[in-house]
């Protein structure tokens, strides 16, 4: 039966430093929820306080209505895959998988049926008897997710769970993951520090940086509303310039924007390479073109603007304008595009 | 110009001799080149594979082919029939069965729970522990032998105190007890180690997704940690097994010799070296220790875990309640103590006037030191000189058959590789026995004196058991030199012979030195060969001395301080090669990596 979590205003700390500082938030029944954020962000440790390897200097962790906050790892129930598999390597496959159903003591019968089915829904039926060691990366982590799924868990925690997998094996693993949370229904919170995983898999993300939770949303929102500087540059690129607001206006050094909806005062904007168009010397702000990269979709411009670093993403078309090094542009923007950061 | 000679040839030209040349040339070149190797390469694997046929596989054959053949020439089990029929010979048979397991047993009482408080716990002695948890390993177990019963004897200090206070005393060192303990407090640094090593190559996140799936305490025990720490317990437990049985020098000091390997002697020096028993005794020593290597590979066979994971930072430790601190600190510190006590022993012995039937020495004195300067000199010039030459031919050897093996591919270089490591198995007694036999008809020219005691067949005793240790040293050396870093030298343009000198030679020195001294230092101590092969009292080297010594009450003392030497001179080289070691680390890691 899956459960939501609760994590209800938890810190924790290694001898006086602290990993967490005060993190709260609820994960919905059935929901595929990220931790994202760089490495030391405090990601991980929440996810193993969740599963039970560590308990918090502060406040609770709930999951459904339970209050877990004590519980040794054993007794709570959750499944968790590690970033490295932790496969034992002394136990064949489907013993590794049936390990957590015989400390449930189901009947033999029963285990033999449900290793068989778990294994043939990560599609390693044929290989029960193998050793991990046997097995490529890929298999090895179907694994490691059929030893937790078997046990039905009330909630399912992810590790990294693609991190050592190529590249294009993680974009396929990624969706088949999905489709594996989606079929189950289960409750599933997975650790990365890839934002586009994030974005991918995920119905919300919960940013997190230096141990505090930066904003939690769902990745569109994320992206088009960032809470501030970190999560806006952390979800893609973003070209931050400071400046104030003053009467539905943003005015910055060398440049001012008409249509801004904010309260008044100091402010810094948000605006995705995307989102500003190129034209012409005298169409817009005046900027020069410092460095041109095609990417293949889009052609990636660096700009100087008066000492800010403006990056433009256009459009690449085969008979599109394009701007040489050193060419003099002018940039115009849709204020319905530009976030402001506080 | 040639080739229009060879368009028109005259009559009668060499022609058709330079056409049947040429391409026999042509081959063997080929020949060599299809293996990746150079002549001199050959001539080298050729030369090894020779050195090891002569020093110790005719040697054994020799051993085998006597104790299989009957009186009257044919082939025949009626020695080994006599051995199980001599009611000595089973009773020594089976006492060295018993003392070897029972050494294990001993030795993991001490070894795993050191080893269970270093791994799991956060324990401020852990260094402390490392460092003297290998110190036993530097003096050979018949040096503390002595000094051990004065310790723990019938009329010890232990026991001394024991009956003065309680009135009782505990046969530690009675019999076959004397060599247990012994053997024990000498070899369970290989089980501490191995265990080691295995615990902490097992990853915190195997122990946690266990408990992640519902399991703790003692089935978390059972089912994860000690399967995974089986390996490195059990190859530390057969290496004790085997090193315990081939043991000589032990028992003899401790006057035990209803054991194989005293048998082996016994028969050998006294009753002759035709009779047959002393042969029988070897195979079945050869059996007994290969068959000790088999069972711990078929309980390893396909646990070796050691490269199937990632990271592996050990075990999660945990903090030792007080209680459980004060339990811990107190085994540490006892255990210690006791396998400490063979050195502090051994150094009172030294610095003793007379030590018996009292707890300590009567008085202190330097005159062992001083007897010992005086007459021991060339024991100790004669250790230098054969283990020196030893560790030269071994590192010569070893470097040259591990360069050959991972860098050619020529045909049975894996073989001779193999015979070189077998060497570890067989035991000493067994392989001065078989030298003994094969050579002592063989006369040196001039002397007339028998090759088998002349000086530098310890030599090449030495050298033959040692191998393998600089083969292992030298192949892990040349492991970690990329194949690309000479590649880069002879795209350069350095010959074979240049990429050798400028490249290979200089970046394996460390390895190499490693090597040496280990060979040194093991070959510095080694007795069951030595007791055999010594001939005349002017070619004893210092590990005979010590044992001569020590078999007169008052010979004890010098005996003692020769040991005092002897350790330290171990114990110093053992920290040199365990310094260039790490030092060698330390600069392949900056420079590659």
């Amino acid at each position: 039966m899956p459960r939501g979590v609760t994590i209800d205003h938890v810190s924790f700390g290694y001898n006086k430093t602290a990993v967490l500082d005060d993190v709260s938030l609820d994960v919905a029944q059935g929901e595929l929820f990220a931790f994202l954020g760089p490495s030391g962000s405090g990601k991980t440790t929440l996810l193993r306080l969740i599963a039970g390897f560590g308990t918090p200097s502060q406040g609770r962790v709930l999951i459904g209505e339970r209050d877990v906050t004590g519980l040794p790892a054993w007794n709570r129930n959750v499944g968790m895959v590690f970033q490295s598999y932790a496969l034992w390597p002394h136990m064949t496959v489907a013993k590794n998988v049936a390990f957590g159903l015989e400390r449930r003591k189901f009947g033999r019968a029963e285990i033999t049926k449900k290793v068989r089915t778990a294994l043939d829904m990560v599609g390693l039926g044929a290989f029960a008897d193998r050793r991990p060691a046997q097995l490529s990366g890929g298999q090895q982590q179907r694994v490691a997710l059929a030893r937790t799924i078997v046990i039905e868990p009330e909630v399912l925690l992810l590790d990294e769970p693609l991190s050592n997998l190529d590249a294009k094996l993680r974009v396929e693993m990624r969706s088949e993951l999905k489709a594996m949370q989606r079929k189950l229904g289960i409750t599933a919170i997975y650790v990365t520090h890839d934002q586009e995983e994030a974005n991918a898999i995920a119905d919300r993300i919960a940013v997190l940086d230096q141990g505090r939770i930066q904003q939690i949303g769902t990745p569109t929102d994320l992206y088009d509303h960032p809470a501030n500087r970190f999560v806006a540059t952390f979800l893609g690129t973003a070209n931050l310039i400071d400046g104030r607001i003053d009467g539905g206006r943003f005015v910055a050094d060398k440049f001012t924007l008409e249509g801004i909806t904010a309260a008044d005062g100091g402010a810094c904007i948000s605006i995705r390479p995307q989102d500003i168009t190129l034209g012409p010397a005298a169409s817009g702000a005046g900027a020069i073109v410092a460095e041109r990269e095609f990417l293949g979709s889009v052609v990636r411009y660096r700009l100087r603007m008066s000492g800010q670093h403006i990056v433009v993403d256009m459009p690449h078309r085969r008979d599109g304008e394009t701007y040489a090094v050193g060419a003099e542009v002018g940039l115009t923007v849709d204020p319905r595009q530009i976030a402001v950061l506080r | 110009m040639s080739a229009h000679n060879l368009e028109a040839p005259s009559p009668g030209s060499p022609l058709p001799r330079l056409a049947t040349l040429s391409p026999q040339a042509g081959r063997g070149k080929n020949w060599l080149a299809r293996y990746n190797a150079s002549p001199a390469q050959a001539i080298a694997l050729a030369a090894i594979a020779l050195f090891l046929i002569a020093f110790l596989i005719v040697p054994l054959l020799r051993v085998l082919i006597v104790a299989f053949t009957a009186p009257d020439g044919s082939f025949s089990l009626v020695h080994f029939g006599d051995f199980f029929r001599t009611s000595l010979l089973r009773e020594a048979f089976w006492n060295s069965i018993y003392v070897a397991a029972m050494t294990v047993a001993l030795a993991s009482l001490i070894a795993v729970p050191l080893a269970t408080i270093l791994a799991r716990f956060h324990f401020r002695g852990a260094a402390l522990v490392h460092t003297l948890g290998v110190v036993p390993l530097v003096m050979p177990p018949f040096v503390g032998a002595v000094a051990m019963q004065l310790i723990y004897g019938r009329n010890g200090t232990i026991n001394l105190l024991l009956n003065d206070t309680f009135g009782f005393r505990i046969p530690f060192m009675e019999g076959l007890n004397g060599v247990i303990f012994v053997e024990a407090l000498h070899y369970f640094p290989f089980i501490l180690l191995n265990l080691s090593a295995s615990l902490a190559n097992i990853d915190s996140s195997m122990e946690e997704s266990a408990q992640n799936l519902g399991a703790h305490g003692f089935t978390l025990f059972r089912r994860i940690v000690f399967p995974l720490a089986l390996p490195g317990y059990v190859a530390g437990a057969a290496l004790v097994f085997v090193k315990v049985f081939d043991d000589l020098a032990t028992p003899l000091l401790l006057n035990v010799t209803s054991m194989l390997a005293p048998q082996a002697y016994l028969k050998i020096t006294s009753v002759g070296i035709a009779d047959p028993q002393g042969y029988v005794i070897s195979v079945i020593m050869i059996c007994c220790s290969l068959g000790a290597m088999l069972l711990s590979a078929l309980t390893l066979r396909g646990r070796d875990f050691a490269t199937t994971q990632r990271g592996g930072g050990g075990l999660s430790r945990r903090h030792l309640g007080r209680g459980g601190t004060a339990l811990a600190i107190a085994f540490v510190a006892l255990a210690l103590l006791i396998s400490l006590s063979p050195h502090i022993g051994i150094f009172l012995l030294s610095i003793g006037t007379v030590w018996s039937f009292a707890m300590l020495p009567d008085a202190y004195t330097l005159a062992h030191y001083v007897t010992v300067y005086r007459e021991a000199g060339p024991l100790i010039a004669n250790t230098m000189l054969y283990c020196g030459l030893a560790g030269l031919i071994d590192i010569v050897l070893g470097a040259t058959l591990a360069y050959i093996v991972l860098r050619t591919r020529l045909p049975g270089r894996q073989l001779v590789q193999q015979v070189a490591m077998s060497a570890v198995a067989i035991p000493g007694l067994v392989l001065g026995i078989g030298l003994l036999r094969t050579y002592f008809d063989v006369k040196l020219p001039f002397s007339g004196e028998s090759l088998a005691t002349f000086w530098f067949m310890l030599v090449i005793a030495y050298a033959v058991r040692r191998l393998p240790y600089a083969l292992t040293a030298a192949t892990a050396a040349i492991q970690q030199l990329h194949v690309s870093l000479e590649e880069a030298a002879e795209s350069l343009g350095a010959r074979k012979l240049g990429v050798l000198s400028r490249i290979v030679v200089p970046l394996m020195t460390g390895g190499l030195l490693a090597g040496f001294v280990t060979s040194f230092a093991t070959a510095a101590v080694e007795l069951s060969a030595t007791l055999l092969l010594v001939a005349r009292a002017p070619d004893a080297p210092l590990s005979y001395g010590i044992y001569v010594y020590m078999q007169a009450a008052a010979g004890r003392g010098p005996g003692a301080a020769l040991g005092v030497i002897a350790v330290v001179v171990v114990a110093i080289a053992t920290y040199i090669a365990f310094k260039i070691a790490e030092r060698e680390r330390g600069l392949k890691t900056r420079e590659l990596f």
